[in-house]
């Protein structure tokens, strides 16, 4: 066992076998000095981590329920404040949340958006892989046009999600934050570069980290890492910062490669391969790949 | 049961997770070149950075680097591949 | 400014004033100094929260104020607050209360002892703002202790024994008011001082808390097949042992203030042939009806329950065995089923005598629909007259 990477989530959790969340979680928490206290939605992470009679964390951590993550930590952080200034107690610990895009984007997403506007000091990390995963796979606002989900299937008279997938970082950005950024998986000196900008910050800070599933985006359990390289070789992930409302590009594949690079390695878009009639799906994600980097250009530009 | 649910760190009550994989990881000290990028995408933190025995020192005499290589701790790990998969010399094989 | 007017002789300790049930809460929880307290508006709520963020404001009170954008937020921040260590409150009504249900069971299974007061309101559809117990009584099986209160002066002292009996056992509390009756209803309300509220209380000590960074602990784990049932039988267990303790603080505030409280008011019950049993503010209403009819010679009485959660059966039954008939008076519906209070008092009517006392059921103020003396006369006519059957009546 690594001692470094263990001293605040130990081993002995029950994530899946070449699953990217704790190494996402490791990372962010290790950019850091200071004490933490987390606070995570239900989902994968908390599932995995907490099963009695055993945690893995070794930091307080707190788990209330699906869509609350973000106000639970605004009564921790609350709390924290008026303990510290009652004298009660002395050490200010930093506060992490973490949630998964169906705890972030969709049913947290009211929660997530008051507490920002309240300006709660913490950090969110919303780790995205694109669906309900821990239910299984099904739909979520984040999960990517095209793809075969539990709940939108791909089928005869369907090529799978018919919708774009939520832009939460525009509308995490519409909060007015000092800093949020979208990182990746597969880019861990990224994102704890970024973790660590974020946690310096007083205020809410948000990251959007790319998480692909062995599960449901169905590949093989060693190709995380893998997958989520391509995710941002062919822009289907650009990394990139806000800070004080300008955006900051960290990566963008000036040459990228064809977003079937990227498809091809998952079962959950194998439709669209093998049904020729759903070869404009493909060039639907292309086509929306490329806007998606023409507009972060155009606004790393104006800003 | 501890009221609340509320419980604590204790490695003794973890779930042996090492048991789950059939593939387990070996690193061959003559190829590793030390780099660690495979210690923080294990999932399952298991990799250390260590420097090798005397008795590995005699197996791979001409590789041998005065560094620390990746050394696999097998207690919890659920034998995914992605060391093996990420590490950029193919030091990582996975036996069963 | 009201420290100042107290005075620290006898004589003068009870500082009479007119004040709202709502006015007579957030007065409570000044003087309970709440580390945290998140609040969302909600009428017939919001007077509580107004008043509360108005004595921060003025420096009267060192708390830190989550102006959360939802009750579901708010309850869930209590949680975050209370867990992390702060004495944490809230305050809710009606459609706000049932946006909480989710994480009322949540703040009872982490066994965090924050205090709500609730002014009890109607339940959508159609909409109503008005007073009925719909609302707490739709989270009756929560864990979280419920006392109600009858009038202002209640709402004020239950608040302090509400919070103690909280911290002490580490079950959440809400204490109970009647929307706009008692919510908005000006009373004479005597108000203790502060120093010996402060005492009264003590200061809150949490046993496992976030904040204790040298301890960490974690909250919310998952519990499968093998240890959430036992889990349940715990809390259960625990919860039921609240009783003892309701009825121990409740002697030592009156041993303190010379005000008297336990699970049930008993008004001329002792003789009293046909009882009325109800909770809350139409109690009041109920007790001038018993007096204008023992004047004619009528031994009636009434019971108003304080303390509904957890239930007392052995003691409800033991204090109406002697009655003839009995009449319930409940202040919500259980659609498709018997009101709440009527089925437990004929629960602890029989577990407790063992022999079938006629027990009456009657629904009353929905929506908050004014119920008369009249109406109560007709009861009580109806229980000498023995009159019952089992059918719900409704006094509308």
């Amino acid at each position: 066992m690594n001692k470094k990477l263990t001293e605040k989530l130990a081993p002995g959790h029950s994530t899946c076998a070449g699953c990217g969340i704790p190494a996402i979680v490791r990372t962010v928490l290790g950019a850091t000095e200071d004490p933490i206290i987390v606070a995570s939605a239900t989902g994968c992470l908390e599932v995995t981590t907490t099963i009695y009679p055993y945690t893995a964390w070794k930091v307080p951590f707190i788990h209330n329920a699906f869509e609350n993550a973000a106000a639970t930590m605004s009564g921790v952080e609350a709390a924290q404040k008026i303990l510290l200034k009652k004298g009660k107690i002395k050490k200010k610990a930093k506060l992490v949340v973490f949630g998964g895009d169906g705890g972030t984007t969709d049913i947290g997403l009211q929660s997530l958006s008051g507490a920002l506007e309240r300006g709660h000091d913490f950090l969110y990390v919303c780790y995205d892989n694109g669906g309900y995963m821990n239910t299984g796979g099904q739909r979520s606002g984040a999960t990517p046009y095209g793809a075969d989900t539990e709940t939108e299937p791909a089928g005869k008279e369907s090529f799978g999600k018919v919708r774009q997938r939520k832009d939460l970082m525009e509308i995490i950005n519409g909060h007015g934050l000092k800093y949020l950024a979208q990182a990746s998986v597969g880019n861990l000196a990224d994102l704890e570069k970024k973790a660590r900008k974020a946690l310096e910050i007083e205020g809410p800070t948000f990251l959007l980290v790319l998480q692909p599933c062995t599960q449901v985006w169905k590949y093989p359990t060693s190709q995380y890492v893998n997958v989520a390289k391509l995710a941002v070789e062919t822009n289907f992930w650009p990394l990139y910062e806000i800070e004080d409302g300008k955006y900051k590009i960290n990566y963008i594949n000036e040459n990228p490669k064809p977003i079937e690079e990227f498809l091809k390695t998952q079962g959950r878009f194998k439709h669209l391969f093998k049904n020729p009639d759903n070869q404009h799906v493909i060039g639907e994600i292309q086509r929306a790949v490329e806007e998606n980097v023409a507009r972060l250009v155009k606004k790393s530009q104006i800003s | 049961m501890e009221e609340g649910a509320i419980i604590k760190n204790d490695l003794k009550k973890a779930p042996k997770t090492g048991d789950w994989g059939y593939l387990k990881p070996e690193v061959d000290p003559a190829k590793c070149i030390g780099c660690e990028t495979c210690v923080r995408f294990c999932p399952d933190a298991c990799i250390e950075m260590k420097k090798r025995a005397a008795e590995e020192k005699e197996v791979s005499q001409e590789n041998f680097r005065e560094k620390e290589l990746a050394h696999v701790d097998l207690e919890f790990c659920k034998g995914c591949g992605v060391c093996a998969e990420v590490c950029p010399v193919k030091a990582i094989s996975m036996k069963k | 400014m009201l420290n100042k007017l107290y005075s620290k002789s006898k004589q003068e300790k009870h500082l009479v004033r007119a004040l709202t049930g709502g006015a007579a809460a957030a007065e409570a929880l000044r003087q309970i100094q709440p580390d945290v307290m998140a609040v969302y508006p909600i009428t017939p709520q919001t007077p509580i929260i107004e008043t509360f963020a108005k004595m921060k404001a003025d420096g009267k009170v060192n708390a830190e104020i989550i102006q959360v954008e939802s009750e579901h937020s708010a309850m869930s921040a209590v949680v975050g607050a209370q867990a992390a260590g702060a004495r944490t409150v809230t305050a809710t009504s009606s459609q706000g209360l049932a946006l909480m249900h989710e994480i009322l069971y949540i703040a009872s299974g982490l066994r965090l002892p924050s205090l709500m007061y609730v002014s009890a309101r109607a339940l959508s559809a159609p909409i109503n703002i008005h007073g009925e117990h719909g609302d707490v009584m739709a989270v009756r099986d929560s864990g979280w202790i419920q006392i109600f209160a009858q009038n202002a002066q209640e709402v004020y002292d239950l608040g302090f024994i509400g919070l103690k009996l909280a911290e002490e056992t580490r079950f959440p509390v809400m204490v109970v008011m009647d929307g706009f009756q008692t919510s908005h209803t000006t009373e004479r309300v005597e108000l203790l001082p502060d120093d010996e509220i402060e005492d009264f209380v003590g200061v809150y000590q949490p046993q496992n808390f976030l904040l204790n960074l040298k301890n960490p602990v974690s909250f919310g784990p998952l519990a499968l097949q093998d240890s959430y049932f036992d889990f349940r039988v715990d809390q259960q267990k625990d919860f039921l042992k609240t009783k003892n303790e309701f009825q121990r603080i409740c002697r030592d505030f009156g041993r303190e203030f010379q005000r008297h409280y336990d699970f049930f008011e008993e008004y001329e019950t002792k003789d009293a042939k046909e009882v009325i049993v109800i909770m809350g503010s139409v109690a009041g209403t109920v007790k001038e009806v018993v007096d204008r009819l023992r004047e004619k010679g009528k031994k009636v009485g009434v019971l108003a329950v304080t303390l509904f959660r957890p239930f007392d059966y052995q003691k409800i039954g033991e204090k109406l065995a002697h009655a003839k008939r009995i009449a319930v008076l409940d202040r919500a519906m259980s659609v498709g089923a018997y009101p709440p209070l009527y089925t437990e008092v004929v629960n602890g009517v029989y577990h407790a005598t063992g022999r079938k006392i006629e027990v009456a059921s009657y629904t009353y103020g929905l929506g908050g629909r004014d119920t008369f003396q009249k109406q109560i006369e007709k009861v009580f006519a109806d229980l000498e007259k023995g009159n019952i059957s089992d059918r719900v009546k409704y006094l509308k």
